[in-house]
């Protein structure tokens, strides 16, 4: 396989072509929607994505992160990062390029 | 068609979250492992109109439904594709066309752009011209090509479906390739599953282990050359599995199929069993008829199972399998599927195997799909 996917703190994610993200009031959670399958996305993994929109960096989705749930910085940092290493790995976003 | 290789991940909470319309049965190919029922000329008159599929497409989202498949046949052979495509767009739905190609173009392909169309799906036969023309009973590889192409430069993500039978899977390096370059973000090599016109056909088109696992260990190389860059799905014949494939994520729990004639099915396969009565949306809501209908509770849930199923730790799993197989092979809808190494009647399995690696049975002709073919019952 090819060598994984670091997640560089100055990078804009976007949410990949095949993908479509957003506001599902039937499920009462974001979900990804992609051909014949559907990701439900947890309340932070939806925040996360919804950051993934070719403007905030990934020190910015910290930011604003840490903002929102008032928690220690470096935890959430941990959480995001992992979180769109993952999101990489699943083909659900890309670095803008 | 079911999928073994594209369960959801997602468990639907009892609501039908993907629903495949199958606008027409209608088609100019003649595929010899087609999915259509064998009867399908016979739907022709009864189609449902625009309104009623804009009914259907409204109401299903009302329950709940994210995802809508455009099938058929060839769903480009209707006229109000786009229109129906723009109404489920505008709803929300994740939209996918499942094409054959034919029937598409530029223009065409402009128009569901516009409508929000998200995903297309194009059925290819091989990259082989003279394989593919003669899987699909008539000339139509140079055609799909060109079609491919446009589908790519209007932009649209696209998965090429690749039905794998004996009669193409030597091919599996050249139909990556050949979906690599047109730069396909999906490759799905789909091992053709035996129902209607390839179950009659199964004999000469089920592939040998050795060619299975020949080919899969050509789609691991290929996965490592092409990384991130293509999808390949391979998704592996039931057959030679030992355990079921979870078939539409059990009966009446996710998926909705609606038939040209406006009958609800529980798969786009259901009515090969035709002890089922299958409601019609035009006498019934979709409400009732997914959450009340005898034929979706039929086999909801787990209540229906004989053994060896019932007492299994995997019936959560595979539910059992899938109901037409059990009935086209065993003769009971309500059996195991007998791709399961458990059921008493895997054995029928073993011998289409067996069959598979016997050269002779490869001499006789192939039954391309036709119209008059009556296996079935009527289409009501």
């Amino acid at each position: 396989m090819t060598t994984p996917h670091q997640v560089s703190l100055d990078d804009t994610y976007v949410i990949s072509p095949t993908f479509l993200f957003r506001w599902e009031e039937s499920q009462d959670a974001h979900v990804l929607l992609y051909p014949e399958g559907i990701v439900k996305l947890n309340e932070t993994g939806g925040t996360i994505l919804k950051y993934c929109n070719g403007e905030s960096t990934v020190a910015e989705v910290i930011d604003e992160l840490t903002a929102l749930y008032d928690a220690d910085r470096e935890a959430i940092a941990e959480g995001v990062i992992k979180f769109l290493e993952v999101s990489h790995a699943k083909g659900w976003i890309r670095v803008k390029s | 068609m079911p999928k073994a290789g594209s369960a959801l991940s997602l468990d639907g909470e009892g609501k039908p979250i993907w629903v495949l319309l199958e606008l027409t049965y209608q088609c100019p190919l003649k595929c010899v492992f087609c999915s259509n029922p064998v009867d399908f000329d016979r739907y022709r008159e009864h189609e449902l109109s625009t309104e009623e599929w804009k009914g259907v497409i409204r109401d299903a989202r009302k329950m709940g439904a994210m995802q809508i498949g455009f099938s058929g046949g060839e769903p480009t052979l209707r006229k109000d594709l786009e229109e129906l495509v723009g109404e489920a767009n505008d709803l929300g739905y994740y939209t996918n066309l499942i094409t054959s190609g034919i029937g598409l173009t530029s223009k065409r392909l402009a128009a569901l752009k516009e409508a929000g169309l998200k995903h297309i799906q194009l059925g290819f036969q091989s990259s082989d011209r003279d394989t593919a023309n003669m899987l699909a009973g008539v000339e139509s590889f140079d055609r799909k090509l060109a079609i491919a192409k446009e589908i790519k430069a209007h932009g649209f993500p696209m998965v090429l479906n690749v039905p794998i039978t004996r009669h193409n899977i030597a091919q599996v390096p050249e139909i990556i390739d050949l979906a690599s370059e047109l730069g396909m973000e999906y490759l799905e090599l789909a091992n053709v599953q035996y129902y209607n016109w390839a179950l009659l056909n199964r004999e000469q088109l089920l592939p040998t282990r050795e060619e299975l696992e020949w080919a899969e260990a050509e789609v691991a190389k290929a996965r490592e050359r092409l990384g991130d860059s293509m999808t390949i799905f391979f998704v592996i014949p039931d057959y030679y599995e030992g355990r079921p494939k979870a078939c539409m994520n059990g009966w009446g729990s996710i998926h909705l199929t609606i038939a040209p004639d406006g009958s609800a099915l529980p798969c786009s396969q259901a009515r090969t069993i035709d002890t089922l009565e299958f409601p019609n949306v035009r006498e019934h809501s979709l409400e009732w008829l997914w959450r009340e209908s005898p034929t979706f509770q039929k086999f909801r849930g787990d209540a229906w199972m004989k053994e060896p199923c019932r007492s299994c730790d995997e019936k959560e799993q595979d539910f059992g399998g899938c109901r037409c197989q059990a009935l086209l092979l065993t003769g009971d809808a309500a059996n195991a599927d007998p791709a399961c190494s458990k059921s008493p009647h895997h054995h029928l399995i073993q011998q289409a195997i067996q069959q598979s690696a016997v050269p002779e049975k490869h001499v006789g002709s192939l039954i391309a799909r036709h119209g008059g073919h009556h296996l079935g019952r009527k289409a009501t």
